[in-house]
C-alpha cells in the first residue's frame, strides 16, 4: 500500500521528481568520482609496494618509512636473509628516468627500480619472463609503462640518465611485462641491482657495484612465525633498521594521508550536502501535504502507512537518482584521457552507493517525523 | 431494544488554558437510527465541528459516551481508533478531500485498500457507485481535472464505498454554487437513505436541511433545538438566515 501511494505520486509528478532525481544523480556523479579519484591517486602511489609479495619492509632508523630518505648497507639485506623465521628478502632500490619515445616527442618519467631476480620485490611477469641477472641489458617492464610507449616483449627502450652532468642513453630490450606496479605516481622499469646501480642517475658515473646502497628490503615470512615476534628480531639483530608493515610503509609516502585525508573531506562534505538537499527537498514536499496527510489520517489511514509512504517515496526517488549518477559517472570515467587516475575498485563503489543510498532516508527522518505528527484533525480545520 | 447505529449519551468536551475553561460541547445526548440524515447546524463556535470530530474518534471527549453499534471505542489506542474510522465511518470534508495523485476511481478504492477489500467485485461496485453519482466520462481524471461539485461527489462515492456504518460530512456544499450544493445533499441523502446508514452532516446553509431527516440545532456547544417534522424542516430549508430558525413548531 506505502509502494503503491508513493510510486502513484512519483509518477503522476513525474518531471518534479526526475528533476530531483537528476540533483540526486549530480552529487552521485561527483562522490563517485571523488572516490575514484581517491583510489587512483592512491594506486597510483602505492601499487607497487601494496603488491609486494612480503609482509614487512625494513627502512634506515628515523626515516619516518620514507623509502627516497631510507639507506641500507648491502650487507644488512643478507643478514636479513639469515635470521630465523624470515622466508626469503629481497633488496629494493628506487631512482627516476626518462624513457625516450621519440626525438620529437617528450620523453616520459618512469620509477627506475632496482631489485633481486626471484626475490621478494621483483614483481612476477604476466607475459614473456621474471627478470634475470644476466645478460644485464634487460627489463621488466609493468602494464602503464607498456601501455604509455607501446612496448612489447623483445623491443628495445632507452632510458635517459643523468651521468655526472651529462644526460646519457641506455638501452635495455623488454624481457617480461608485469601488471601495474606503478610507484610514486609513475609507471615502472624494473632491472637487476648491478644494472640499477650503474644506469641510475648519479653525480659520479663511474661509482657503481654489484651490492650497491638499498633503500629498503621486503621481507618475507615463513608460516610459523608471528609477524610481530619477527619485526623485534630484526631490529634486535640488524642495527639501525626500523620495520613496518606494508600498509604504513605507503602510508608514510609524502602527501599520501594528506591527499586521502582532503578527498574524504571533500567526499564527506559531499555527502552532508546530499543529505542537506534531500532533507530539504522532502521537508518541503511534507509541508505541503499536511492537509491532504491529515486527511489521510482522518478516514483511517494508519500513521505506519503515512511514514512509510514517505519513507518508501525517499528510497525510489533516491535510488534512481543514484542508478543515474553510477551509469553517468562510468559513461563519463570511460572518456577521461588516461592520465586522470580515477579508479573504481567493486568496494569502494558498493561502500560510496550504498552511503549515497542511506543519506536519503537519513536526509528525509526530519520528514518523516513531520508526517508522522500531523494530527488527523487537521482535515477538520482544528 | 435500541436501534439507533449511533448513539452520545451526554457527550461534553472542555477545553482549559491556564485559568480559562470553555465548554465547547455541553451534555449532548442523540440517537441516529439506520437510514436517518441529520444536519448539524448553529453559528461559528456553537460545537458543531467539535461534536463531529468527538463522533469520528478525532477528538476525546471529556465526558459522556458514543456508542456505534452499540460499541464504545473509548478505551481504544490511535491505531484502534484509525482501524475503527477505517471501517465503520465514512468522511467527506469540506476541502482537500481527495488525494491529489490518484484518479477519482482510484480515491475511491482507496478505502477498498486501506480495508484490505480490494478486489475486482469491489472494484467494480466503486466504478458504479461513480457511474451513479454521474462521474462516467470523469473515472479516469485527477482531481485537479475535477469540477468542485464533481470533486465532492467523488468524496461522497469514497465515504459509502466500504460499507461504514455511519457517515460524516463537514461542510460538504461550502464551496459549491447553490444548484451544486444540492445536487450534492441530495445524492448523499439518497445514498444514506437506501443503504440505511447513519447520516450527519454539519453545515452553515440551511437550504441544504431539505434533504435531511432531521435539524439539531446547536447554540453555546448545547442542543438548542431538534426538528424533525419534515414540514417545518422544509420552512427553515426555504430560509436562508439562521436566526430565522425559530419560526418553525420546534419539540
Amino acid at each position: 500500500m506505502a509502494i503503491y501511494l508513493s510510486f502513484k505520486e512519483i509518477w503522476r509528478n513525474r518531471t518534479k521528481y526526475f528533476l530531483f532525481s537528476l540533483v540526486i544523480a549530480l552529487i552521485s556523479v561527483l562522490v563517485l568520482f571523488t572516490a575514484g579519484l581517491g583510489e587512483g591517486l592512491a594506486t597510483n602511489n602505492k601499487e607497487y609496494l601494496e603488491k609486494l609479495d612480503a609482509q614487512l619492509l625494513i627502512f634506515q632508523t628515523d626515516v619516518s618509512f620514507s623509502t627516497i630518505e631510507s639507506r641500507l648497507d648491502y650487507k644488512k639485506y643478507k643478514r636479513a636473509r639469515r635470521i630465523s623465521g624470515i622466508a626469503d628478502a629481497g633488496p629494493i632500490a628506487f631512482s627516476n628516468v626518462k624513457v625516450v619515445i621519440a626525438k620529437d616527442e617528450e620523453p616520459i618519467d618512469v620509477s627506475f627500480i632496482g631489485v633481486e631476480p626471484d626475490r621478494p620485490g621483483a614483481p612476477k611477469a604476466i607475459t614473456g619472463s621474471d627478470l634475470r641477472s644476466y645478460p644485464s641489458k634487460i627489463a621488466l617492464i609493468d602494464q602503464s609503462t607498456a601501455d604509455l610507449i607501446d612496448a612489447k616483449i623483445g623491443d628495445k627502450i632507452t632510458i635517459k640518465s643523468t651521468q655526472g652532468t651529462e644526460d646519457k642513453l641506455y638501452d635495455l630490450t623488454v624481457t617480461g611485462i608485469a601488471g601495474g606496479q606503478r610507484y610514486f605516481f609513475r609507471p615502472s622499469i624494473f632491472v637487476s641491482l648491478t644494472t640499477w646501480d650503474k644506469y641510475r642517475p648519479k653525480s659520479d658515473p663511474d661509482s657503481y657495484s654489484t651490492q650497491p646502497v638499498l633503500n629498503v628490503i621486503a621481507v618475507k615470512a615463513d608460516n610459523t612465525t608471528s609477524i610481530p615476534y619477527l619485526e623485534n628480531a630484526i631490529t634486535n639483530i640488524i642495527d639501525d633498521v626500523e620495520v613496518t608493515d606494508i600498509t604504513t610503509a605507503y602510508e608514510s609516502a609524502p602527501g599520501y594521508s594528506e591527499q586521502q585525508g582532503t578527498l574524504n573531506t571533500i567526499k564527506g562534505f559531499t555527502f552532508l550536502i546530499g543529505t542537506l538537499v534531500i532533507g530539504g527537498f522532502f521537508q518541503i514536499q511534507i509541508l505541503q501535504k499536511l492537509p491532504q496527510i491529515g486527511m489521510l489520517k482522518a478516514i483511517g489511514a494508519p500513521n505506519r502507512l503515512v511514514s512509510a509512504t514517505a519513507i518508501s517515496q525517499i528510497i525510489l526517488v533516491s535510488l534512481f537518482g543514484v542508478i543515474i549518477g553510477t551509469l553517468a559517472t562510468f559513461a563519463l570515467a570511460v572518456t577521461l584521457p588516461s592520465n586522470v587516475p580515477v579508479y573504481f575498485t567493486a568496494s569502494s563503489v558498493v561502500v560510496t552507493i550504498v552511503t549515497l543510498l542511506l543519506i536519503g532516508p537519513v536526509g528525509g527522518l526530519l520528514s518523516i517525523r513531520m508526517a508522522h505528527k500531523v494530527e488527523p484533525l487537521t482535515a477538520l480545520d482544528m | 431494544m435500541d436501534s439507533s447505529i449511533l448513539n452520545t449519551v451526554d457527550l461534553s468536551k472542555t477545553y482549559r488554558t491556564n485559568d480559562l475553561v470553555v465548554r465547547a460541547v455541553s451534555k449532548v445526548s442523540l440517537q441516529v437510527h439506520p437510514g436517518e440524515f441529520i444536519a448539524l447546524v448553529g453559528p461559528s463556535g456553537s460545537g458543531k465541528t467539535t461534536m463531529l470530530a468527538m463522533l469520528a474518534t478525532l477528538l476525546e471527549s471529556t465526558e459522556g459516551h458514543i456508542y456505534i453499534d452499540g460499541k464504545s471505542f473509548e478505551n481504544m489506542n490511535q491505531n484502534q481508533r484509525a482501524k475503527f474510522r477505517r471501517q465503520k465511518i465514512g468522511f467527506t470534508f469540506q476541502d482537500n478531500n481527495l488525494v491529489p495523485y490518484l484518479t477519482a476511481i482510484e480515491n475511491v478504492e482507496l478505502m477498498l485498500r486501506l480495508n484490505h477489500i480490494y478486489t475486482p467485485p469491489q472494484a467494480k461496485r466503486a466504478k458504479d457507485l461513480l457511474l451513479r453519482l454521474g462521474l462516467d466520462e470523469q473515472l479516469h481524471s485527477l482531481p485537479s481535472q475535477l469540477s468542485k461539485g464533481q470533486q465532492q461527489r467523488v468524496a461522497i462515492a469514497r465515504s459509502l464505498i466500504h460499507d461504514p456504518r455511519v457517515v460524516l460530512a463537514d461542510e460538504p456544499t461550502a464551496s459549491l454554487d447553490t444548484q451544486r450544493a444540492k445536487q450534492v445533499v441530495q445524492i448523499f441523502a439518497d445514498l444514506i437513505h437506501e443503504e440505511k446508514r447513519a447520516g450527519i452532516m454539519v453545515t452553515h446553509d440551511l437550504r441544504m436541511c431539505k434533504y435531511v431527516d432531521k435539524v439539531i440545532q446547536m447554540v453555546d456547544g448545547s442542543i438548542n433545538r431538534i426538528i424533525d417534522d419534515q414540514s417545518d424542516i422544509d420552512v427553515l430549508a426555504g430560509t436562508s438566515e439562521f436566526d430565522k430558525l425559530s419560526t418553525p413548531a420546534i419539540r
